[in-house]
């Protein structure tokens, strides 16, 4: 292995269709018009040298070594910045240049402290190379120059250093964090002499406003901003491409390693998710890897008040088993279940519902994409005839009109959101529907033409308000209905939506938002050219959340924006393989590929080819899983990396199930909360232990390589065939790709993936098969998957969660950029610089009327529970509104959050919770109670010495 | 909501039936109908089914329409 060096072609890729003929040092070469004579140079092996341009970022020309000569043209120009043009004739190497070069290089060193031996960037500098590239030799100026070293560094941010000293203003950071990542938070100060980067006015980068990811750290030609850990570690000496294991955008890594030590996590170029960005999770937050914290050790305790003891896996896995077949034995067959993981491998969650299907012989299974998007799944099969998004994230490059709906995504899909920023900045048009006045509402130079911030959980309201003004405004694409929707179907719901009732002069009741800007918004979303909706949890965690995908997916329909790139209807998936997950069949109803259990020729496919008999009725979902747990028809559970007593809803009753299990394992890299209640642990493994694949939001199917070994001993997928096997179902494997050969033999979406097609292609999106041999980016060009586009009729139904005088605010829960789910891999990292502890957000009148300052400690009390926080006031959120989100276990959000779910699906209304918020002085009862029980619940054991 | 099952049952049922409440009767019945036998595994409905039996208390008339229909659950 060696280290994977992407090639850098100093300009981007021009998309131009029209060629243009050139001659570069006596070679003929046709590049795409509009493209740099830098990269046609490197297009046939010439690497002019630079400083200042990098393909990442649009041309500067600044440096001004990349020189060159054109025939018939005077001076010499940069080729960074020249386009090529029909019939030129460039010289790239000449006497002349070579003299400007050297004596540009010359300058650049004159004031460059010269300790390239220690310095960290040692071997991985752009300017110690161009050195050597231009034949410099000496400096004329001397070396006694003034080297800035006084100048100190910024060690502020936890994972790089800013060395000012080594700066040479080439300004890429500072063009990395405007065209790449869109936050504007660098700028060069002072002038001449003086002139360095700096983030904002006059902060360290820790309290300006840089989202640390990494752009700028990419982008630096020297050590000015390098990792910390390229001073700790070295440099490293070879790569693994692989898949981050944070959100459902699913960026492409080079796993950067010395030995089997991670130096550095650096996003990959051909990445077709990320396009060489990050975020400050997937670039920095991998420390969790090696945390303390991480227990390699098999544990069981036959009770929960009982320490842990450690264990062989032998041990462990068969005291699993024997309890699982006595619980069967005493309650039924039907008395066990489990859950899969969207943090684990697509392969890992196929074993995991096998295992539950053919070795616990029912259908209780189910995974956390229930309490996130399964109404996407439910509300788009309805529609569309199939559960996924429609598009690539390429496609935002093509929208006129982005319609976000209940996302979050500088946030929650950081790196999506900043190619969408590049877009809005190119002229998209932005219309924003959320409660909170999210980043993407107003931004550096991003501002939305119309921000709906309606009251929680009156989506269904205000979405069918917007088909209300298409229909009645004649904006229909009715040439498109007519193709490609089913007709009768159509007429129905528009003579629905046309119902004064939905006007948005009659919905501005519920919604609170003025109608007049949903008519404009209506209106520039049907007639703004290519209209691409992006929706998120605020869409789905609602009790009418099945009902407003399905208002999306209408409104879609009736515009005709499906078929195409730059439109669709766009669930952002929150954890990196919720797609994967659902797709390997991982819900209760149905094998994967989305094929109902009842199904009497799927079942006897996978009959055949797992040699056992499956039970034909759907199993419990995970609502009624903790139900039936506490009516005590629910035994014994099987837990595969989730955190389901901080990730679900009332966390009361979930602790109610979970302690009523007469035997939980959990596999988890820690002792997570749900843990607290397990009486065997499995320990867990990183995704860099193991090899898989995942599958991100645009049904991208990316490969996830081993970098090290794993450091409990096995990877997941290995310890679900050994709990197999002791539950007598036996299940042969030699590596995940005879996992995926075999989810590709049962699912028809998957017959063209294999393990060998994606190291061809690197990445393929689903359907893959014979009729889409490479991957389907955009679905449903021709026709729906389902046929005719289908209609669906959706009213508006007010959720039962209700305001009053004992909880008079509407709480709404999310999360934050440097944090991830519950935390549990992000709060063992430096990213805790961020955010520390949950807060709750409430608005100045709120706060005034209740006596609350900013930094309070407040209590948050809801009909399920009430735990206590610190307030922070602020107007990104409405009156009568307040937000926190749930990553930290300290605060259990959760526990205040109810019941009430989705009706198609139960997904629960996380997003709509009525609220009291008062002073408090300290925890509430039920956070000191947890707290003790925590403690408790994690001892382990020490054997004394013989 | 209510943390007892066959009360819970009853509210979830109605949901759905009010999901379903804009189709003509006959289609709303059918659609609750098949939506529980599809979504809800056995002991949910045989629990359901048994609250019908006993009156339906708190259905909704689509919703007591759609259950009496379900066809039995079979023994596991």
């Amino acid at each position: 292995m060696s280290l994977t060096t992407d090639i850098d072609y100093g300009t981007p890729a021009s998309t131009s269709e029209k060629l243009v003929t050139l001659t570069i040092d006596g070679m003929r070469v046709s590049v795409p018009e509009g493209t740099s004579i830098m990269r046609a140079a490197m297009e046939v092996g010439n690497k002019i040298p630079k400083l200042c341009a990098t393909d990442m970022l649009d041309a500067f020309g600044s440096c001004r070594l990349c020189l060159v000569e054109i025939e018939g043209r005077n001076g010499t120009p940069a080729s960074c910045t020249t386009p090529v043009a029909e019939g030129i004739v460039v010289k790239t190497q000449t006497e002349r240049l070579k003299q400007i070069r050297k004596g540009v290089m010359e300058l650049y060193i004159s004031d460059h402290p010269l300790d390239c031996l220690t310095c960290s960037a040692n071997g991985d500098c752009e300017l110690q190379e161009m050195a050597g590239v231009v034949g410099l030799r000496e400096v004329r100026y001397g070396y006694d120059g003034e080297n800035h070293t006084k100048m100190g560094k910024d060690e502020s941010n936890p994972y790089f250093t800013y060395e000012k000293s080594k700066c040479i203003v080439c300004n890429r950071c500072v063009r990395a964090c405007e065209e790449v990542q869109g936050t504007f938070a660098l700028t060069i100060s002072g002038r001449g002499f003086d002139s360095r980067v700096s983030p904002g006015m006059d902060e360290n980068f820790l309290t300006s406003e840089c989202v640390s990811c990494g752009a700028c750290v990419q982008s630096c030609p020297t050590a000015t901003l390098n990792e910390k850990a390229m001073f700790d570690i070295g440099t490293p000496e070879h790569a693994v491409v692989t898949t981050c294991a944070y959100c459902g955008v699913g960026c492409a890594f080079k796993a950067e390693m010395r030995g089997d030590e991670l130096v550095r996590m650096v996003p990959y170029k051909d990445g077709k998710a990320n396009r060489g960005h990050s975020c400050v999770k997937g670039r920095f937050a991998y420390g969790y890897a090696s945390h303390k914290d991480r227990i390699l050790k098999p544990m069981i305790r036959s009770s929960i008040h009982e320490p842990w003891k450690e264990v062989s896996y032998e041990e462990a896995i068969q005291y699993a088993a024997s309890e699982f077949k006595r619980i069967q034995e005493k309650y039924g067959k039907r008395a066990v279940g489990g859950i899969t993981s969207s943090r684990c491998t697509n392969e890992e969650t196929y074993l995991v519902q096998k295992l539950i299907r053919g070795g616990f012989g029912n259908n209780n299974v189910d995974t956390c994409a229930r309490v996130c998007h399964s109404p996407t799944g439910y509300g788009l099969s309805q529609t569309y005839g199939t559960s996924a998004g429609t598009q690539d994230f390429d496609s935002v490059e093509k929208a006129d009109v982005v319609l976000i709906i209940g996302a979050n995504p500088t946030d929650g899909h950081p790196v999506f959101g900043s190619r969408l920023k590049k877009r809005l900045r190119g002229g998209a048009k932005l219309i924003v529907i959320d409660p909170r006045r999210t980043d993407i509402v107003r931004s550096p130079h991003v501002e939305a033409a119309y921000h709906l911030a309606l009251k929680p959980g009156t989506n269904v309201a205000m979405v069918t308000a917007l088909a209300h003004v298409i229909v009645t405004e004649g904006l229909v694409n009715e040439a498109f209905v007519r193709e490609r929707c089913d007709w009768d179907d159509f007429q129905e719901w528009a003579a629905f939506v046309a119902d004064a009732r939905h006007s948005p002069e009659s919905v501005e009741k519920y919604t609170q938002v003025p109608a007049e800007q949903v008519r404009k918004a209506a209106r520039l979303y049907a007639t703004g050219g290519n209209g691409a909706i992006y929706y998120g949890l605020g869409v789905t965690e609602h009790s009418q959340g099945s009902t407003t995908v399905m208002a999306i997916a209408n409104l879609a329909m009736a515009t005709g924006n499906i078929g195409r790139e730059g439109v669709g209807v766009n669930p952002l998936r929150g954890q990196n393989n919720v797609q994967g997950s659902c797709d390997m069949g991982s819900f209760p109803h149905e094998l994967p590929g989305y094929r109902h259990i009842s199904d009497d020729a799927t079942r006897a496919a996978f009959e055949a080819m797992w040699g056992v008999h499956l039970d034909d009725e759907p199993g419990l979902r995970i609502p009624n899983m903790f139900d039936a747990a506490v009516e005590g028809t629910y035994k014994g559970m099987y837990v595969q990396g989730e955190d389901i007593l901080q990730s679900d809803p009332d966390t009361k009753h979930v602790s109610a199930g979970l302690a009523a299990l007469e035997c939980l394992v959990v596999q988890d890299l820690f002792l997570n909360e749900t843990a607290n209640y397990a009486h065997v642990f499995l320990p867990g493994c990183t995704f860099l232990e193991k090899d898989g694949t995942f599958t991100n939001a645009e049904r991208r199917i990316q490969r996830v390589r081993k970098v090290m070994a794993p450091k409990n001993g096995y990877a997941d997928w290995e310890v679900t065939l050994m709990l197999a096997d002791a539950m007598g179902f036996k299940m042969d494997y030699a590596h995940p790709s005879e996992i995926m050969d075999e989810i590709a033999a049962l699912t028809p979406a998957f017959t063209g993936v294999s393990y060998q097609k994606l190291e061809e292609l690197g990445s393929v999106q689903w359907p893959c098969n014979e009729k889409a041999p490479t991957g389907t980016p955009v679905m449903h060009i021709d026709g729906f998957v389902r046929g005719k586009g289908k209609f669906m009729l959706t009213e508006y139904v007010p959720t039962d969660e209700r305001t009053g005088p004992r909880f008079p605010l509407l709480l709404t829960t999310g999360r934050i950029l440097s944090q991830y789910n519950v935390g549990a891999q992000t709060r063992r990292t430096a990213n805790v610089a961020w955010h520390p502890e949950d807060v709750l957000e409430i608005h100045p009148h709120d706060a005034e009327n209740r006596g609350i300052r900013d930094g309070d400690v407040v209590k948050l009390e809801s009909r399920s529970g009430a735990t206590s926080l610190k307030a922070v006031i602020s107007e990104r959120v409405a009156p009568g509104v307040v937000y926190t989100t749930f990553h930290h276990p300290v605060t259990q959000a959760n526990v205040v959050t109810t019941d009430f779910s989705d009706w198609a699906t139960n997904c629960p209304e996380y997003k709509v919770t009525a609220v009291q918020v008062s002073p408090s002085n300290g925890p509430t009862p039920w956070q000191e109670e947890y707290e003790d029980l925590s403690k408790k619940s994690r001892r382990i054991a020490v054997e004394a010495a013989e | 909501m209510s943390h007892s099952t066959a009360e819970k049952l009853v509210y979830m049922a109605n949901q759905i039936a009010t999901a379903f409440a804009q189709q003509q009767h006959t289609a709303a019945v059918d659609a609750t109908r098949t939506h529980i036998r599809k979504f809800w595994d056995p002991r949910m409905r045989a629990k359901i089914a048994e609250h019908v039996a006993a009156g339906g208390e708190g259905l909704s008339p689509v919703a007591k329409e759609a259950l009496e229909g379900l066809p039995p659950v079979k023994a596991a």
